[in-house]
């Protein structure tokens, strides 16, 4: 509701003031004066080099600002100072055709890619794990809000929201402290945004007791024409706020919350943790969504991390000029707020635009109708410099480019932890095996209630998965599928994957089958897997060992990504996931988008219908290191992890996108946690239909040629393998255009029992009970 | 024939509602909240979402909108008028339908296909269907918890005005504690019905558990036409 007359007559006030200067006030000017004063810079989180290093940038000790300003920008949360040296491996792995799709690349607020048609999409993930723990409710809230902007201001409309969580062990009271709060704020958040919650994850693992992870994805979509950047350019153009006022929360959330560890005995961190409100959230996306159709917005940054500090230096800095800045002129909720507090503030639902000073008119106009408050609170200038004032006193004045982007850089030690060879030793092959049909039985029924294959709908009924009627398939179907051209049919699939415990294993493969299974996941739903983003959660960079684990994922990730052809677009790292010297697993999250010309074509992952032949689809071998067979049933993690064939990815991926063009499948569902036995377990869930399987002993064979145990073919957890059900009629047609893929067909549906001949029967509603008991057993119904 | 879709701010099922009609053969009107006039149209969907927030009370901000200040008298003189979800909290609170809607008795919100049965096939939204027909439609809400004194509810079914009602779970229960599993009212004349589920997200073939939606919307076309010939 802000006039550019009030603007104009603060502005004036303002100059007026700086006859006078305010008292106490550590202007630059005072600064240069004053070279001695000792700071608190250790306080804030810096270290004496980088200290230092501020004083040799500006040429003299930084003002109280300007200290405030570096010390969240060039916190590791915004500067990535010790994981940045390795993001070359990205560039190196990242060919010329990987970066043809990539309208947009990595260094944006999210990277964009053209899905064919005229249209572009954006998609990213990012954590929210540190503020979530203290305060579950807003910290995963406002995870969501945040990548929602991240979103948005890339030019998109947000269309779809998906949530990978980790959480300590299912019955420990902590979690029952964590995780109705983080769900209810994820749901609290992203349903009143009213963007569909289309997939995710819920995982369990007593590594996470302290530590959970609440991981946060966002995809958008718009017209490649329409894709904005976050840069100030253009003399004398405008620098507008919009949005909520600013106040005092999340003041230094990033830097503190993201960069420490929760000993007991700290100091209290509550509010550090930002406040949401997303109906304020949900009025800047169409607001926004309306500045762009109406071509009036030069540049765009959301206020996220570090708030100003980071949307001026950053918009700046990839500028062609510098900035000016009358910090006095924003709108505040609280008046005694200082100005380094305002620079530092993380408060929501924020947005700054650069616009045209003959378009300001129109931008006010439709920020009113929306009754978003927008206030100019400074110009594009020529020249180098950022410059941030206090009622006319200059308090910051710097080059921008190193507040953002020039930060320090570490080369933290690694090294490969000792204790990998014992564990690598520890093969799941010495644990006791059910030996007969009805203890295998006894062994499916605990797994398929076990805490990460048990039924999630206690969570994911929390969230609105039909909202903006475009939801084509979400949970707990492999991947969520989204329409994005409603007169064609043309959409998205995505799905984000990542087992821990094959990363503790050995980081390197474990991240690829992360990325090896949400690729699959992708092509099982029946789309073209084309790009992927990340979210890297660790332990202390400190520690060479996690540092080691770090760069491993990495390399595993971008090294699949470049035998696979589909480029990183963008992502994010979390370090100090660990409680005292006990770091998490190294969970790469990846999240792996791709396309589908008509999105009605998607497979669902249940049989439906009586009769469908069903068909194992990749090799399978003896492997159950690290699997969910040993970790339910043993507690033991222990090994190496599935061995990775991107190969074979690949072709299974092409073989199912097919089948699901040419509309042969009734059914199709990865292979992953639990292996055959789940996947055919949660096939016949889904709707209720059962199924015979009478090819168990053609599943595979071991190194010796020696075909399998009934238990290792249901149980193991090779990777490149996925179910399908195609009706009878089709059966040829489908097994024609599988070409080198392996392939078996191992029974069929029908009836109300899943039957493994000659072993043991289950009924469906059985296995039904003992999936949805857990949840409810544990947080109420 | 012209259906008005009412945006709020928070309104977040209004593109929904307004595809559900086109998808169903009507011509979708955007209304804005500080429009003072419903541009002829021939009825209007207030739709769900979160309108003002939910701040205050579910609906209660929205009920003051310029837009509610000609709609309510145009719905006393007969205009065929349609809450959904939030859309239904509007209408208690402006006082167009008895009752109010409170938390969900599980006090989480809840995101599920949900059974109901047709009771009154005579408004002018529900025409289409039969009376006992069960249909399935989406539920999505953490405050459709329907409730009013016992003399209301007495009323409401003696003159045949609950419209929907929950199929109870095998323990007796509705997914949200709704007194006597009521989904959905009407009011006296029946133009005006509010329910908590979603018909406009089962209209569409591959975007919705069914196609159970689409009889509120042909419905609304044929009372329209009717209309229309009387007029």
């Amino acid at each position: 509701m802000t006039t550019t007359d009030e603007q104009t007559q603060t502005g004036t006030h303002a100059q007026a003031a700086a006859a006078e200067p305010v008292a106490g006030l550590d202007t630059v000017e005072h600064a240069t004066r004053t070279p001695d004063i000792d700071q608190p810079w250790s306080e804030l989180g810096l270290k004496g080099d980088e200290y230092a290093s501020i004083r040799e940038i500006i040429g003299r000790r930084p003002t109280i600002a300007e200290l405030a300003m570096y010390s969240v920008m060039w916190s590791e949360h915004c500067s990535y100072k010790s994981s940045k040296v390795h993001f070359k491996l990205w560039g190196e792995n990242t060919t010329d055709e990987m970066r043809e799709k990539l309208l947009v690349g990595i260094g944006e607020n999210a990277g964009v890619v053209d899905i064919g048609d005229g249209w572009a999409v954006t998609f990213k993930v990012e954590s929210h794990n540190h503020p979530s723990y203290v305060e579950p409710y807003q910290g995963a809230a406002t995870g969501v809000g945040g990548i929602v902007r991240d979103i948005m201001s890339m030019g998109a409309r947000p269309i779809a929201v998906m949530d990978p969580l980790r959480f300590g062990n299912l019955h420990h009271p902590d979690t029952q402290r964590v995780l109705p709060g983080i769900v209810a704020g994820v749901g609290g958040y992203g349903n009143c945004l009213g963007l569909p919650n289309i997939g995710g994850e819920v995982v369990f693992d007593d590594c996470y007791q302290g530590n959970p992870l609440v991981n946060a994805l966002c995809v958008g979509a718009m017209r490649v024409e329409d894709i904005h950047l976050a840069k100030a350019t253009g003399v004398g153009n405008k620098v507008i706020l919009f949005g909520a006022k600013t106040g005092g929360d999340g003041i230094g959330g990033v830097s503190v919350l993201a960069s420490e560890t929760f000993d007991s005995g700290g100091p209290a961190k509550r509010p550090a943790v930002q406040v949401g409100d997303p109906f304020a959230e949900k009025v800047l996306i169409e607001c926004c969504l309306d500045l762009y159709a109406a071509h009036v917005v030069d540049g765009i940054q959301d206020l996220g991390g570090a708030g100003l500090s980071c949307a001026t230096s950053e918009l700046a800095s990839n500028g062609d000029g510098g900035m000016r800045v009358e910090l006095d002129l924003v709108p505040l909720r609280d008046a005694s707020l200082q100005p380094h507090e305002i620079l530092m503030s993380e408060s929501q639902e924020r947005m700054m635009a650069i616009v045209e000073p003959d378009k300001l008119d129109e931008f006010m106009a439709i920020t009113d109708k929306w009754d978003v408050e927008a206030t100019v609170i400074g110009e594009v200038t020529d020249g180098d410099r950022l410059v941030i004032t206090w009622h006319g006193e200059v308090i910051v004045d710097v080059p921008p480019r190193s507040v953002a982007h020039d930060g320090p850089t570490y080369h933290r030690p690694l090294s490969r932890p000792a204790y990998l060879d014992a564990l690598n030793a520890d093969s799941a092959s010495a644990l006791a095996r059910p030996e007969t049909g009805e203890e295998i039985r006894a062994q499916l029924l605990t797994l398929i209630g076990s805490p990460n294959l048990c039924d999630k709908s206690w969570v994911t009924d929390q969230y609105d998965r039909y909202v903006m009627g475009n939801t084509a398939l979400s949970q707990p179907d492999d991947a969520g599928v989204v329409r994005v051209d409603e007169e064609t049919g043309r959409g998205v699939a995505v799905a984000t994957d990542c087992n821990g415990r094959f990363a503790k294993l050995d980081p390197y493969t474990g991240a690829q089958l992360a990325l090896a299974e949400a690729y699959r996941n992708v092509a099982t739903a029946g789309a073209a897997p084309l790009a992927v983003t990340d979210c890297l959660n660790f332990g202390s960079p400190e520690d060479p060992g996690v540092m080691w684990q770090f760069r491993e994922s990495i390399r595993g990730i971008a090294e699949g990504c470049k035998f696979l052809g589909i480029p990183v677009t963008g992502g994010n790292v979390s370090f100090y996931n660990q409680t005292g010297d006990v770091a998490i697993h190294p969970t790469p999250v990846v999240g792996v988008l791709g396309v589908m010309p008509d999105v009605s074509k998607r497979s669902r992952s249940g049989f439906r219908t009586d009769g469908a032949h069903i068909y194992l689809l990749g090799t399978t071998r003896p492997e159950l290191d690290g699997s969910e067979w040993a970790h339910v049933i043993h507690k033991h993690l222990g090994g190496l992890p599935p061995v990775v064939d991107l190969a074979a990815e690949q072709a299974l991926g092409r073989a199912l996108v097919a089948a699901a063009e040419a509309g042969l499948v009734e059914a199709a569902h990865d292979l992953s946690e639990g292996g055959l036995a789940i996947a055919l377990a949660e096939a016949c869930m889904r709707h209720g239909v059962g199924a015979t399987i009478d090819g168990l002993d053609q599943v595979g064979v071991d190194a010796d040629g020696t075909i399998l145990d009934p238990f290792t073919a249901l149980f193991s957890e090779s990777s490149a393998r996925a179910l399908v059900a195609v009706p009878a009629g089709s059966a040829a047609q489908f097994e024609a255009l599988l070409g080198e893929v392996p392939h078996r067909r191992i029974g069929a549906t029908g009836g109300r029992d899943l039957e493994i001949a000659g072993l043991f029967s289950v009924s469906v509603s059985e296995l039904e009970s003992a999936h949805t008991f857990t949840m409810p057993a544990v947080f109420g119904s | 024939m012209r259906i008005g879709v009412v945006t709020f701010p928070g309104s977040l099922d209004d593109r929904d509602a307004a595809r559900a009609v086109r998808a169903c053969g009507g011509e979708s009107v955007p209304l804005w909240h500080g429009d003072d006039d419903l541009r002829g149209v021939d009825a209007v969907i207030l739709p769900g979402g979160f309108s003002y927030g939910d701040y205050l009370r579910c609906g209660a901000i929205a009920r003051f909108a310029p837009v509610m200040d000609v709609l309510v008298p145009a719905a006393q003189g007969g205009l065929p008028v349609l809450g959904i979800c939030n859309g239904f909290q509007v209408l208690t609170e402006s006082h167009l339908l008895p009752g109010a809607l409170i938390r969900n008795d599980h006090r989480k919100f809840n995101c599920v296909d949900t059974r109901l049965v047709v009771e009154n096939a005579s408004t002018a939204w529900t025409s289409d269907y039969e009376a006992g027909q069960e249909i399935t439609i989406v539920l999505k809400n953490g405050e459709g918890g329907f409730v009013a004194d016992d003399q209301t509810l007495d009323m409401l079914e003696g003159e045949g005005r609950v419209v929907f009602r929950y199929v109870p779970d095998a323990d007796g229960r509705n997914p949200n504690g709704s007194y006597r599993h009521i989904a959905g009212i009407t009011n006296e004349r029946g133009n005006v019905v509010g329910l908590m589920p979603h018909p406009e997200h089962a209209v569409e073939e591959g975007y919705g558990p069914t196609l159970d939606g689409r009889g509120f919307f042909t419905s609304i076309l044929t009372h329209a036409l009717e209309t229309a010939a009387k007029a």
